[in-house]
């Protein structure tokens, strides 16, 4: 082969390899969409997503999707309630207050909390923080929203910290001397110089941890029980979509069946959410980076 | 700022400028206090499942095989099953990872297409991990006929990491000098001469990094290997790509699971054993990066 058919044979290989990227995305809209077909086909699609009795293993199934929705949002607000203004806060001392060698210390090691597996933070809920919350909710549940809620929340806070921070130090030094030379505090200029400079990256990372929250499997499969209810009380049994596709994929379920089938259209309803949310995400990301570009 | 002499003031303007500074210091002491309640959360974290678990720690619980009594209970069957997993997951996601990465940092350049994958690959390192199980389950267990296999799981995984495989080689071969390239280009090299020859040795350490936090990231994973239907109760080690098999994650999550306390120690030493496994990779990742940057190339 000459020199030059042999680099286009190499270009080729390659770009197919990218191209999988979106081979990928396509497989998981085909699969998902291939499998919710068949299950659409058996409930009508207005029982699936405003019913509100989940129950597709009893003798008289209802498939309306609405409790496990419930719980997922019920799980994802009080992880939001912890992590978004706790990862906020922690990112602007890391950004606006700390020293450089703090910086050092701090961010490995929330980067390391980052990286520890969810079923060991799973562990952490249902078996410490739990039974902590109840000396102090007697009529907490051992299975409940409260106790991953939280758990979830501390997990994602370094997410929201890291990429946080990373927006507000993409923010021009010169605004912030601006502020000061006006007589401006320190935190002034934080709250309202940096933050507001920063927004959309800042949001890009919220929503970005929201959409880690709904995708959050293991700690809510552990600690928040398999009870879907439609309920706002954190102190009950609930389940999410994911703890539902875990549940389902732990029996025998066997393929083909209707019951085999949910958990595809849980998934679709999953991924078209996080899909969507990542969409927003990315945009807001690019923008700020042409913002200050 | 700080270093400045204070200005002095009179009046109203004076009290009000002190209150700004009080409130300057009572925001940063609750910033600093939210970040050392986060860092503590980390510390009762880890202390909390070694005073569970290291009691149950010893060498027959590491060699030791499932059992319905806890106290004779090992992980023997998932610690060999996660490695085999990770192992078949590198072998399957890295050339292609490394490959789409070439291409997407020396090839594609500001082409449409270049452009709308790298897009897609940063949407789908945020997708749930779950979903990939369920891809997974529909494209390699039932489609391709794989079964509960470890090749299906380690298919399932190096889908999941590739993205996470990709962005960290692109960031490598961007810390590669421009010089490097146009001095190989000068002396007559080819692209995927100067590639092959100049750029990826120079990236290489960078690539591995990267390359060991992926996997260190695949074999923490539980949700997609429960939804692609791994056992949970398995009673021998893998010894082929096509073995049903268990990992140390699926094998914690079923101790957990279940009421006996006497399990949830077996969980919190089965975590010590997984936790320590992923230290010592960050432990290498963050040792190859160190020499990396002695070298002067970063």
């Amino acid at each position: 082969m000459t020199r030059r058919g042999f680099e286009v044979v190499i270009e080729w290989g390659l770009f197919l390899c990218a191209l999988l990227s979106i081979g990928t995305t396509v497989g998981i809209i085909g699969v998902l969409t291939a499998e919710t077909i068949g299950f659409l086909e058996e409930v009508p699609i207005l029982e699936f997503v405003f019913g509100t009795e989940w129950t597709p293993l009893f003798a008289m199934p209802h498939f309306g999707v609405l409790p496990l929705i419930m719980g997922t949002v019920l799980v994802s607000t009080i992880a939001m309630l912890v992590a978004l203004p706790m990862g906020l806060l922690t990112a602007i001392y890391l950004s606006e207050y700390s020293s450089e060698g703090l910086r050092r210390v701090v961010k490995p090691v929330l980067e390391l909390l980052a990286g520890i597996p969810t079923v060991v933070y799973g562990y952490f809920a249902l078996l410490f923080v739990t039974p902590l919350l109840q000396q102090f909710i007697p009529s907490l549940s051992g299975f409940n929203a409260l106790g991953p809620g939280i758990v979830m929340g501390i997990m994602i806070l370094p997410l929201v910290s890291s990429l946080a921070e990373d927006a507000m130090r993409g923010v021009p030094r010169g605004l912030r001397e601006g502020s000061y030379a006006l007589g401006a505090t320190r935190m002034q200029t934080s709250l309202r110089v940096v933050v507001p400079a920063a927004f959309s990256g800042i949001t890009a990372a919220f929503i970005l941890a929201i959409s880690r929250a709904i995708g959050e499997t293991m700690i809510v499969a552990i600690a928040a029980g398999q009870q879907p209810r439609l309920t706002f009380d954190p102190t009950v049994p609930v389940e999410t979509m994911t703890a539902y596709i875990v549940q389902i994929s732990l029996g025998d379920t066997p393929q083909g069946t209707l019951e085999y089938r949910t958990i595809f259209a849980v998934g679709m309803l999953l991924f078209i959410g996080t899909f969507g949310l990542n969409i927003v995400s990315t945009w807001l990301r690019e923008r700020y980076r042409e913002e200050y570009a | 700022m700080s270093g400045a002499a204070p200005l002095t003031f009179e009046g109203e303007g004076a009290s009000r400028i002190a209150w700004r500074r009080r409130f300057d210091v009572l925001f940063q002491v609750v910033a600093l206090l939210v970040m050392v309640v986060a860092l503590i959360c980390l510390g009762t974290l880890l202390w909390d499942v070694i005073s569970d678990g290291s009691g149950r720690l010893s060498w027959q619980f590491i060699t030791g095989f499932s059992s319905r009594r806890a106290s004779q209970a090992g992980i023997w069957h998932a610690l060999t099953g996660s490695l085999f997993v990770i192992i078949v997951t590198a072998v399957l996601a890295v050339p292609v990872g490394v490959a789409a990465a070439i291409y997407l940092e020396e090839y594609g350049g500001r082409s449409v297409v270049a452009r709308i994958i790298e897009l897609n690959i940063t949407n789908l390192a945020a997708v749930p991990s779950i979903i990939y199980g369920l891809l997974g389950l529909g494209l390699f267990v039932r489609m391709m006929g794989m079964g509960r296999s470890v090749l299906a799981g380690a298919a399932t995984l190096a889908l999941l990491v590739l993205p996470v495989v990709i962005l960290s080689t692109r960031e490598a071969l961007r810390a590669v000098p421009r010089s490097l390239r146009e001095g190989s280009y000068a002396l007559g090299a080819t692209q995927w001469q100067t590639i092959w020859h100049q750029v990826l040795p120079v990236a290489a350490p960078g690539i591995m990094t990267g390359l060991i936090l992926a996997l260190s990231r695949a074999i923490g994973e539980t949700a997609p290997l429960i939804t692609i239907g791994a056992v949970t109760f398995a009673t021998f080690a893998p010894d082929s790509v096509w073995s049903p098999f268990t990992v140390l994650p699926i094998q914690i999550f079923n101790w957990v699971s279940r009421p006996q306390t006497d399990f949830h120690a077996n969980a919190a030493a089965g975590i010590l054993v997984l936790v320590a496994l992923l230290l010592s990779m960050n432990a290498a990742a963050i040792w190859l990066r160190d020499r990396y940057q002695k070298r002067g190339l970063a």
